[in-house]
């Protein structure tokens, strides 16, 4: 029963299916044959560009590696432990997914804009959000940080926990039979979270463009360049990003498969 | 001074959501095998949790040769874990698996190599070493799970239902390898089991769990008896015991020479009884001080001397009948004393009375030899 086309429900299936595959594949086609390898060359060759692109993927490495370090806690805590209020906390990690991003942009803003509170604190040590870095890397975090928490749950939800009470009474405290057993475990989970969570920061539009329109993320400068200029010069920066996330997430898929087959 | 494997526990109360022990009180000797013996449930379990470390006990004392490690984390007990399923480390090989304990101990590779070698020799795993745990057998992944409980030198063993989830062959050997790896490093071992034949043959004694459910979804587990298996069996405390026990012929006894494929197993006298015990026929490989077992219903009763291919007959006394309604249970002094379970219409065609003569027998491959 495995074949693809044993019997008529599964060729309709397979009729339908196809549409929506279709539907994305089509305009992604589209938009990387369009321009032409001496277009994107020299779009390429463009400085914002270039140093656009650079930021968005330094932005977001950035914001997975402090989702990486709260996170992965956090998600150990919700797949061990039962405490009072623990939906919520659930809930709150879910809040991102549902929000629309500039709802989150303005959230952010009221959060750590330059006259409240915590804006002014970290302006003590020199940090400021609005139209800056800083700002891009927590749109990202805030929006794909969801992706991270509950892959690495799920993860950690999967490892018995009797491993871990093995390893304590072969000698191990807390802290070693989480990171001798529990960890190396749930590894390949929280890396899948890693690369999904990632790969949604650097597409983030929505939140950034509020908090921080400049410096340019790619997504933004692509809108800008479409609003100034129209299709014609937006194209190329959107089959560049397009070509390089495929590839990017193509080879991280890879290498985390080849984890796997190892296991 | 208490030797350095011997166990202590005093009132231990155990609250757990689903679960709670009661009132646990045991002692335990250095270089005991001591059994907790219950129905299938999570009362057993806990139980050795608890002992690991594993489970806050609510209040109570565990010492472990004397020393009060109530509230001591897992890790400074110095036990040995082995769960039912073997709870491997997937992400390590069998060396990796064994050497575990070890590595945190920081040791030296050279040591750490011997001591893995060592173990895997005694419980004839070397050959595995590299191997990854998703690829061995249940009996392969026990012996492993055991060989990495032990390298380390616990002063206390705790198996928690070590050979249910084998085959029934695989089962008996690792059975009998228990009890040889016992005897070779007289570890204090706690073995946890549902099954009575296998605390009779491992067990220098048992204490039988109890578990009750309370009103609310909730069970509690008491201990209600501790003795010898021979006095568990015998003389059962309550009718809880007398049930879950069963009623049985279990015998002690001594399998001798071969007989065209069949062994005589000369059995003891009950206790008490001045007697000789006589031999049976029994099909079994062991050899030695053996026990044997055969349900009453395979024991066949008569009047007149039977003439039947069963290779085990005997004429001997009736001691008791004991009338369960439509059964009845008749014990016939050979000796030792047998149990036979005969309907409630044969007991009455035959006319049965204590002190009566009587014939007995049943086929070789009744006797259950371990």
């Amino acid at each position: 029963m495995r074949a693809l086309f044993a019997d008529k429900m599964r060729v309709s299936f397979v009729g339908l299916g196809s549409l929506l595959i279709l539907f994305v594949a089509w305009p992604l086609l589209r938009t990387i044959t369009a321009s032409g390898p001496a277009v994107l060359w020299r779009t390429l060759l463009d400085e914002e560009v270039r140093r656009s692109i650079g930021l968005t993927f330094y932005a977001s490495l950035i914001a997975t590696a402090i989702a990486f370090v709260c996170g992965v806690p956090l998600a150990y805590l919700l797949a061990r432990a039962d405490f009072p209020g623990k939906r919520l906390i659930e809930g709150i990690i879910d809040v991102p997914i549902v929000v629309p991003h500039s709802a989150a942009g303005i959230a952010l803003l009221m959060g750590f804009g330059r006259h409240t509170p915590l804006g002014k604190a970290f302006g003590l040590v020199g940090l400021k959000f609005v139209s800056a870095a800083p700002g891009i890397v927590i749109a990202m975090l805030f929006v794909s940080l969801s992706f991270l928490v509950n892959a690495a749950r799920e993860g950690f939800e999967a490892v018995d926990p009797r491993l871990e009470r093995v390893a304590r009474t072969l000698g191990a405290s807390p802290w070693r039979a989480f990171w001798r057993v529990s960890f190396p475990l749930a590894w390949r989970s929280i890396l899948s979270g890693m690369i999904l969570m990632w790969a949604r920061g650097l597409s983030e539009f929505g939140a950034v463009v509020i908090l921080a329109y400049h410096p340019m993320v790619a997504p933004v400068l692509l809108y800008e360049r479409f609003e100034s200029f129209g299709l014609n010069y937006a194209r190329p920066i959107a089959t560049l990003m397009i070509l390089i996330c495929l590839a990017t997430f193509v080879a991280l898929r890879l290498i985390a498969g080849r984890g796997e087959k190892r296991a | 001074m208490k030797g350095r494997g011997s166990v202590e526990i005093r009132y231990l109360w155990v609250d757990l959501e689903e679960f709670r022990l009661c009132d646990i009180n045991l002692d335990i000797t250095d270089g005991e095998y001591f059994i907790v013996l219950g129905p299938t449930g999570a009362g057993k379990t806990v139980l050795l949790e608890t002992i690991a470390g594993l489970h806050q006990p609510r209040k109570g004392r565990i010492l472990l040769a004397g020393e009060d490690v109530t509230h001591a984390p897992p890790e400074r007990r110095g036990t040995g874990f082995v769960y039912q399923d073997y709870a491997l480390f997937p992400h390590l090989s069998v060396a990796g698996n064994i050497a575990f304990g070890l590595r945190l101990r920081r040791m030296g590779r050279g040591v750490i190599e011997e001591r893995v070698t060592a173990i895997g020799r005694l419980l004839g795993i070397e050959h595995l070493l590299r191997h990854v745990p998703g690829t061995l057998s249940g009996g392969e992944a026990q012996r492993v799970a055991l060989a990495r409980a032990l390298v380390v030198e616990p002063r206390l063993l705790l198996l928690d239902e070590p050979l249910s989830a084998l085959d029934p062959e695989t089962r008996e050997a690792l059975q009998r390898e228990l009890g040889r790896i016992h005897q070779e490093l007289g570890t204090t071992t706690i073995h946890v089991t549902h099954d009575f034949e296998e605390a009779v043959a491992l067990g220098d004694r048992i204490a039988v769990l109890k578990e009750e459910r309370l009103g609310d979804s909730r069970r509690e587990g008491r201990i209600v008896q501790v003795g010898t298996p021979e006095e568990i069996f015998r003389r059962p405390a309550n009718e809880f015991v007398a049930r879950f026990v069963g009623v049985r012929n279990i015998f002690r006894g001594e399998a001798l020479s071969e007989e065209s494929g069949y062994k005589l197993v000369s059995l003891d006298p009950s206790a008490g009884s001045g007697h000789r015990g006589v031999e049976i026929v029994a099909v079994t490989e062991l050899e030695g001080p053996v026990h044997a077992s055969i349900r009453p219903e395979e024991v066949v009763l008569s009047r007149e001397p039977l003439r039947s291919s069963a290779r085990n007959a005997f004429r001997g006394q009736i001691v008791s009948i004991s009338d369960r309604g439509t059964v009845a249970y008749v014990t016939v002094r050979i000796p030792p004393d047998f149990i036979c379970m005969i309907t409630r219409r044969s007991l009455e065609e035959m006319n049965l009375r204590e002190g009566m003569w009587v014939h007995i027998a049943f086929k070789a491959s009744a006797v259950h030899v371990f």
